[in-house]
């Protein structure tokens, strides 16, 4: 569905989103309820192999898009679809769950939240291997070490609990855990944000690295128009729900059509920026 | 700025706090002096001792910390301050703005009662008296209808807006030194923006000392005059923001540098640093860089370096000489390409 001219006609796009909206009931605060779009008519594509970066400020609805793809959300109206499937509504059988979850995974802000605090780096990766693929002992045994090695972690590392860890290494383990599915698409909502600088670095040559050995795509979230810059061929703006702009990352960022595009780029601090009024 | 005494001045700063097998240093050694109208930068990545500094620099250290060297304030010690001195820097001589507005304001309470409230009680003003200058100090951070902010909750205001009043806050006081720690890191980047933008302008205009505190090392080289770069509760170099992008020495700061991507290029690669910052405490007996410096050699590792002059700013490097000969052979400065 929703081939668009001009691709390859032989792969589907990674992930292709039709007129997305999502629509949430919230308190009007006189006791009753009114609703509010967090996401409206966002169509999209992230070509097979490819990296399309999602910007907005906060509360643009990033997070509910990655959310909706995951199927931790359920969409309130258009399509989504992944590796040309269908995921709009949730899947009625076990089989369809662990397909999707084998075609697509996330990694969020924060891992310390989403790693087990008792379980190492190299038992969580395990888990998933043994859950995601038909691999006996030994094969898994070298997976395993493949994927501990491919995030860069050492062997203490992939040992020890995440909370003896920092904000970088539990970061590595939740990106091993994630690859360990052998997923086609990554979805990583804010995965660097929280990250020191010299840390950063480390992970954006990492998921670099990985997709051009894997062919993997990556739907990257975030606020950083550097950051996607520096991973993603194309880009998005979001505002309110709303998608302002999108196209490759040179054409958006070094010449946008829109205000609001113009606007976010003209406030990030780089090399002999500015803040309003201020004058040396 | 001329003056012959600094605003602050910091000498041989270093704290130790308590910790399981004895004291553990978390600031080593810190020089740092700051005129009135003048902005110091403090950069460095989490546990570098930019918030500990900031900490010394009030007196407010956590309990069981040990001090060493000198806080002066307009000249004054403050370690030798009466109580009643001490008390008047802090509410009148000092001015503290965080990265979270909303852990630092009451939420029950309306806008305009915790504007008002130090006013009335420490400064004598009448209700009216403190409303209107609250009223005024708002319009001045740049909040419109400032009448009606004062009687709306903290959870009516964005966070933007908070940070605002958080800053007119400050200002009520009159402080002659501001101390901003991550002032912005809460917020949207088109907020921040309008932030550094007005405690910019305060500064110029009431002629405030300010320190600002970030881990983004461009965002502190658009508000500061100097930038004070910090690694392991030591700084690793000092130099004027101006010069900071072309003269850059210590291998860390040309490292910070290269691990930020651009927005207007993709870099080939990141020249990240290898490993993970760390604290003072866990620095061996040479320079604290050395476990992940591409230049170390074994004296790094046996003696730590002085923080030195060099090509105009301030380092921490035993090699900066060298370093910096052989990255101007052919390469640019600012990338040592392998
Ligand atoms: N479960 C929910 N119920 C009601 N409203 C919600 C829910 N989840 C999100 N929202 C609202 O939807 C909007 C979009 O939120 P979302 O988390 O997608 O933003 P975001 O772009 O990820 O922001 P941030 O950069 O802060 O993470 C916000 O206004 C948010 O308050
Ligand atoms: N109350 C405390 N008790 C014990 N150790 C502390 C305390 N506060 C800070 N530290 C330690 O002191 C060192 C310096 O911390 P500091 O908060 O100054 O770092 P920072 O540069 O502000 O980092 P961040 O960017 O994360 O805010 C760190 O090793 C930290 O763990
Ligand atoms: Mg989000
Ligand atoms: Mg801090």
């Amino acid at each position: 569905m929703n081939q668009q001219a001009g691709r390859t006609p032989s792969e589907a796009p990674a992930v292709s989103a039709d007129g997305l909206g999502k629509v949430f009931r919230v308190p009007d605060g006189r006791g009753g309820h009114t609703t509010h779009a967090a996401v409206r008519d966002v169509s999209f594509e992230v070509a097979a192999h490819g990296s399309l970066g999602i910007v907005g400020e906060s509360g643009s609805g990033k997070t509910t898009i990655a959310r909706m793809l995951v199927g931790l959300e359920r969409p309130s109206s258009g399509t989504i679809a992944v590796m040309g499937r269908d995921r709009s509504r949730p899947p009625r059988r076990g089989a369809e769950r662990n397909r999707r979850a084998h075609e697509l995974q996330i990694v969020f802000q924060d891992p310390y939240t989403s790693l087990d605090p008792r379980q190492s780096a190299r038992s969580a990766v395990d888990e998933v291997i043994r859950h995601h693929t038909s691999l006996d002992g030994p094969q898994r045994a070298e997976r395993l070490a493949e994927l501990v090695d491919q995030v860069g972690l050492t062997n203490r590392q992939a040992d020890a609990r995440p909370c003896d860890l920092s904000g970088g290494q539990r970061q590595r383990v939740a990106i091993a855990r994630a690859l360990a599915a052998g997923p086609r698409v990554l979805v990583l909502d804010e995965a660097v944000s929280a990250l020191d600088v010299s840390i950063q670095a480390q992970i954006l040559n990492l998921l670099a690295d990985i997709r051009a050995a894997t062919g993997i795509a990556y739907l990257l979230i975030s606020h950083d128009l550097a950051v996607v810059r520096q991973l993603c061929d194309d880009v998005l703006v979001l505002r309110r729900g709303r998608v302002v702009e999108q196209g490759a990352c040179a054409r958006v960022l070094d010449h946008p059509t829109q205000e609001y595009t113009r606007a976010l780029r003209a406030a990030a601090p780089v090399p002999g920026w500015r803040p309003p009024g201020v004058a040396r | 700025m001329t003056d012959a005494t600094p605003l602050l001045e910091l000498r041989g700063l270093g704290v130790q706090l308590p910790g399981d097998g004895g004291p553990r240093a978390v600031l080593h050694g810190i020089d740092l002096t700051l005129g009135a109208g003048e902005a110091l930068g403090l950069v460095g990545e989490s546990g570098s001792g930019k918030s500990m500094t900031m900490r010394a620099i009030t007196g407010l250290l956590p309990p069981g910390a040990q001090l060493d060297g000198t806080v002066r304030f307009e000249g004054e010690d403050i370690a030798a301050m009466a109580p009643s001195t001490l008390r008047r820097y802090r509410d009148r001589g000092v001015g503290m703005v965080f990265q979270d507005p909303r852990a630092h304001i009451n939420p029950t309470r309306r806008i305009g009662s915790f504007l008002t409230e130090a006013l009335t009680l420490n400064r004598g003003l009448g209700r009216r008296a403190a409303q209107a200058r609250a009223i005024a100090t708002l319009s001045e951070v740049g909040i419109d209808e400032p009448e009606r902010r004062l009687r709306q909750y903290p959870h009516e205001l964005s966070g933007g807006m908070l940070q605002r009043v958080m800053i007119a806050s400050v200002l009520l006081a009159e402080p002659r030194l501001l101390l901003a720690d991550e002032p912005t890191t809460a917020l949207d980047v088109t907020i921040q923006a309008e932030v550094v933008g007005i405690l910019d302008q305060l500064r110029r205009d009431r002629g405030l000392g300010m320190v600002f505190v970030t881990h983004d090392l461009d965002l502190a080289l658009a508000v500061c005059h100097r930038v004070a770069v910090m690694y392991a509760g030591r700084i690793v170099e000092v130099r004027s923001a101006e010069r900071m992008h072309e003269e850059n020495a210590h291998p860390y700061t040309r490292g910070l540098l290269g691990s930020r991507p651009a927005i207007d290029h993709r870099a080939e690669r990141l020249t990240a640093i290898p490993g993970r910052p760390v604290s003072a405490f866990e620095a061996g007996p040479g320079c604290a860089f050395a476990t992940r410096c591409a230049h170390v050699q074994p004296l790094c590792r046996e003696r730590p370096p002085e923080l030195a002059p060099f090509r105009g700013g301030l380092v921490r490097c035993h090699r900066v000489a060298e370093i910096h000969q052989e990255t101007s052979d052919g390469t640019s400065s600012q990338e040592a390409t392998a």
